[in-house]
């Protein structure tokens, strides 16, 4: 079983990094981007086979590793 | 005084720290990242300054969850005293001993250079060999040293006293100016700029002696 994670600056986090993208982006020509907001993807493959149980286990992952809750938020995705 | 060093790969002032601490006149053991405990008796941990893990995942992620980790945080659960220096300022932001986090900074530059601080409080064990509001110089090394909370934290961190240092001219975006900060019962500090780097002239300045004074004038008596 494979678990996607999606970890991205919650909403009011300033993101210097998506910021120089956005900036950047500008320079190329590409006019009108408004904001650029820049995270990360995790890819995971379980041996689980419960999508539940994997679901829950990957979020205890997310709380204890994978996102710092401080200034991130995540989504898991079970494929 | 009896200090612990700890040693993560990719730690690099780790040396430094444990000198400034010798030339404080601490005992000091050095302790590598995969061992469960810390020395019998230790005071205090020093946290060093690097790319512990390569930096991998967050600055200090991975290193605030090896096994030495755990044995930190007990350390400072009972009182004992811990000082983290850059990387390990964010080793103890990821740990949950320090408030807010580390974030890349704002002007997105690695910034390498000494900068002028203003010592915020004297009243803690690692800042009272300072006069309140004195300026000192110790330098900076980080890219990630950006430090962030939401505006209660701020507050509350202001409100009780808990900043130690202030950026006179803040080189990374911080919010407030925030060079370090103390945990609520004022025995660990994290701090990004280095203070182990200015303990002796030949490094180009002295001003962060006092800080390791301090410490083993406090934790020699006990």
């Amino acid at each position: 079983m494979k678990a996607r994670v999606h970890v991205m600056l919650k909403d009011g986090v300033l993101d210097p990094q998506g910021e120089a993208v956005r900036h950047a982006l500008g320079t190329l020509g590409f006019s009108g981007v408004e904001a650029v907001r820049q995270g990360k993807v995790i890819e995971l493959d379980l041996a689980a086979t419960d999508r539940m149980a994997a679901e829950a286990e990957v979020r205890a992952m997310c709380e204890k590793l994978l996102a710092n809750t401080v200034i991130e938020k995540y989504t898991v995705e079970i494929a | 005084m009896k200090a612990a060093v700890i040693t993560f790969p990719g730690s690099n002032c780790d040396r430094d720290l444990a000198v400034a601490f010798e030339a404080a006149g601490a005992e000091v053991a050095r302790v590598w990242h995969k061992d469960s405990d810390l020395p019998e008796g230790t005071d205090i941990v020093g946290i060093p300054g690097g790319f512990s893990f390569g930096d991998y995942l967050r600055c200090g992620a991975i290193a605030a969850r090896s096994p030495i980790g755990a044995a930190v945080v007990k350390h400072a659960e009972r009182g004992g005293y811990v000082l983290g220096v850059c990387n390990g300022f964010q080793v103890l932001t990821e740990m949950g001993l320090l408030p807010g986090a580390l974030m890349r900074n704002a002007g997105l530059k690695f910034v390498c250079k000494t900068v002028d601080l203003e010592v915020a409080t004297t009243a803690s064990d690692f800042t009272s060999g300072y006069q309140p509001g004195q300026g000192i110089r110790v330098p900076v090394a980080h890219h990630d040293g950006n430090y962030t909370c939401d505006a209660d934290l701020l507050a509350r961190l202001q409100g009780e006293d808990r900043v130690a240092f202030r950026y006179r001219d803040n080189p990374n975006g911080s919010m407030g100016d925030i060079a370090g900060i103390l945990s609520d019962n004022r025995r660990v500090l994290g701090m990004m700029p280095h203070p182990e780097r200015c303990i002796d002239p030949a490094q180009g300045g002295t001003d962060g002696m006092a800080m390791f004074r301090a410490l083993s004038g406090a934790l020699t008596l006990a």
